[in-house]
């Protein structure tokens, strides 16, 4: 039986990503399924009164699920959730962290919180969210 | 223009897409994933796993596999252009994996609005069930729609 070593206000290793290109936005188009033409095609932002396209949520909830899944095996995750707070723009470059709010024990199974967040470089917060991860295997 | 509060409650008809393991390394390269567990069967087999995990956040676009994958918003009058998303939320119950059909079921959980319908909140909740009928994830959003009114309505 393997243990996570998590304590409260223990911080995850942080996932600092490439500036989000043009490229990353159609390929996670693609690959995701999420066609929206609003994070591709500019003519389609402009006519919805922006005025660049900007990265899918979606894409920097997928980031901020790598920073869990290099810090827990995948399997030990039990929730995972996310508040978009701000746009992401084309090369803007996120940068992923967590924190452990809590630790406690339910049925016998250590389940920690941990706080979560994705930051651009200029410190506009993008995306805040939890998730609760089991230090113990069941 | 406001969603008809009616549509609470209403389902939309089940998707189902088979996870393939292309698919899913295409994924790991969009999100530039560089553990090899998303993307070599070896390592995957290596940590435990029968076949390459999908990832936690891939469940959300199993929806949008149909030929027009925004009918849904078309369907409430919802200019696709003026929503945003608002949160998003999964529930773990076991892991999926290449090779697995995975079927959403999505239904409009609530409509809600804020700032005198100048914002709308549609809630969205989805359970994901793979082909054994094994509960896999229960997904939740909210996406957020601007209304924009015209000068006409404003005065």
């Amino acid at each position: 039986m393997t243990s996570l070593d998590l304590e409260v206000s223990s911080q995850l290793t942080p996932l600092e990503v490439a500036p989000i290109s043009r490229t990353t936005l159609a390929l996670f188009a693609g690959a995701s399924g999420d066609h929206n033409p609003i994070h591709v095609d500019i003519d389609v932002a402009r006519a919805s009164g922006f005025d660049d396209v900007f990265a899918q949520g979606m894409l920097s909830m997928a980031y901020l699920g790598r920073l869990l899944t290099q810090s827990v095996p995948q399997e030990r995750i039990r929730s995972y959730g996310v508040r978009f707070s701000s746009i992401t723009p084309v090369h803007g470059q996120p940068t992923c962290t967590g924190v452990v709010r809590s630790v406690e024990e339910v049925d016998g199974v250590r389940l920690a919180v941990l706080d979560l967040q994705v930051a651009l470089a200029d410190g506009t917060i993008t995306l805040q969210g939890d998730a609760v991860v089991e230090l113990d295997e069941e | 223009m406001a969603v008809d509060r009616a549509a609470i409650g209403r389902e939309s008809a089940p998707v189902t897409l088979h996870i393939d393991a292309g698919r899913l390394r295409f994924f790991a390269k969009a999100i530039s994933e560089t553990d090899p567990i998303y993307t070599d069967l070896d390592a995957a087999k290596n940590a435990g796993h029968p076949n390459l995990p999908v990832p936690p956040t891939f469940l959300f676009g199993i929806s949008l596999e149909v030929p027009d994958p925004f009918e849904s918003f078309t369907e409430l009058g919802i200019d696709l252009g003026t929503v945003l998303h608002g949160s998003q939320r999964f529930t773990y119950h076991a892991l999926a994996y290449a090779g697995d059909d995975l079927t959403m079921r999505t239904r409009i959980a609530d409509v809600y609005e804020k700032k005198n319908g100048l914002l709308e909140f549609l809630v969205q909740e989805s359970t994901i069930t793979n082909q054994d009928g094994t509960l896999i994830a229960v997904a939740e959003n909210t996406v957020v729609i601007r209304n924009r009114f015209d000068k006409q309505e404003q005065a």
